[in-house]
């Protein structure tokens, strides 16, 4: 068994969270002059997390896993417009609405994972439900 | 956790959507404004938005909305001939306010939508913080 069952959607949740912040960063910037939307693509984000992500040495077998913690790496691109406008302001709200939507029930959705992970674990402990 | 700040976020966000409203408001209400003197007559105010957040929210992709001043219109006012408006000049004449009464409505819907936005971000925000802290249960 891997030795820790929850890290894909553990670090999943985070790239979740901080894609969160950047479409409520776009959404509430979404009047301000020259603002330049942003977002990140979860799918190379969590390959980064999963392969080459920064870690911690471990030289004792009692440290934790310190692994894809930093989320400092996140590479914050930035969002090509469908229609320009006069003000310089590259966010369009329904766009960052829709994809707001979209990044939220994937979180939910891991965090379903997460909850059935943790279930299936306790049932195995525990020998019934 | 980062979903926090996203309260942070929309709380600016809200703010400045909030003093956009009430500046439309007092465009909207002194938009019959009228007097002799040019100087004493009242000019439409705009909010001026900016973005919020130092270098490192920056690289998170964080970013608030910050207040950076109202300015008032620069744009003409009109001039009529009301004789008998006790401002007049003494020519007549009495110079109405520039506030553009359609701008300042669709100012007023635009702001309004945005405010809602704000909300919705953070009912969002909030149900997913709530589930995971109900993660294991």
């Amino acid at each position: 068994m891997d030795s820790n069952p929850f890290a894909l959607h553990e670090t999943a949740l985070k790239i979740r969270a901080s894609r969160n912040q950047i479409l409520s960063s776009n959404i509430a910037n979404a009047d301000t002059p020259n603002y330049k939307a942003r977002d990140i693509d979860f799918k190379s984000e969590l390959q980064k997390a999963g392969g080459t992500g920064v870690s911690l040495a471990r030289t004792h077998d009692l440290h934790q896993n310190a692994a894809n913690t930093n989320r400092l790496g996140a590479a914050v691109k930035y969002r090509v417009p469908v229609q320009p406008t006069l003000d310089g302001n590259t966010v369009e709200t329904d766009v960052e609405q829709t994809a707001f939507a979209e990044n939220a029930v994937h979180y939910r959705a891991s965090l379903a994972f997460l909850d059935g992970q943790i279930r299936t674990l306790r049932f195995a402990i525990r020998g019934r439900d | 956790m980062s979903l926090f700040s996203i309260f942070d976020v929309a709380g600016t966000a809200m703010n400045a959507q909030s003093v956009r409203l009430n500046v439309t408001a007092s465009n909207l209400a002194n938009a019959g404004s009228a007097n002799g003197d040019p100087d004493k007559v009242y000019r439409a105010r705009h909010p001026v938005f900016s973005t919020f957040g130092d270098a490192l929210s920056a690289q998170h992709g964080i970013a608030g909305v910050r207040l950076r001043g109202v300015i008032e219109d620069d744009a003409p006012l009109r001039m009529q001939y009301q004789p008998n408006h006790p401002d007049a000049d003494e020519n007549g004449n009495v110079y109405l306010s520039n506030v553009n009464t359609v701008e300042e409505m669709v100012n007023m819907m635009s702001a309004s939508r945005s405010y809602q936005n704000g909300i919705e971000l953070i009912n969002t925000t909030k149900d997913l913080l709530l589930q995971t802290l109900s993660l294991g249960r």
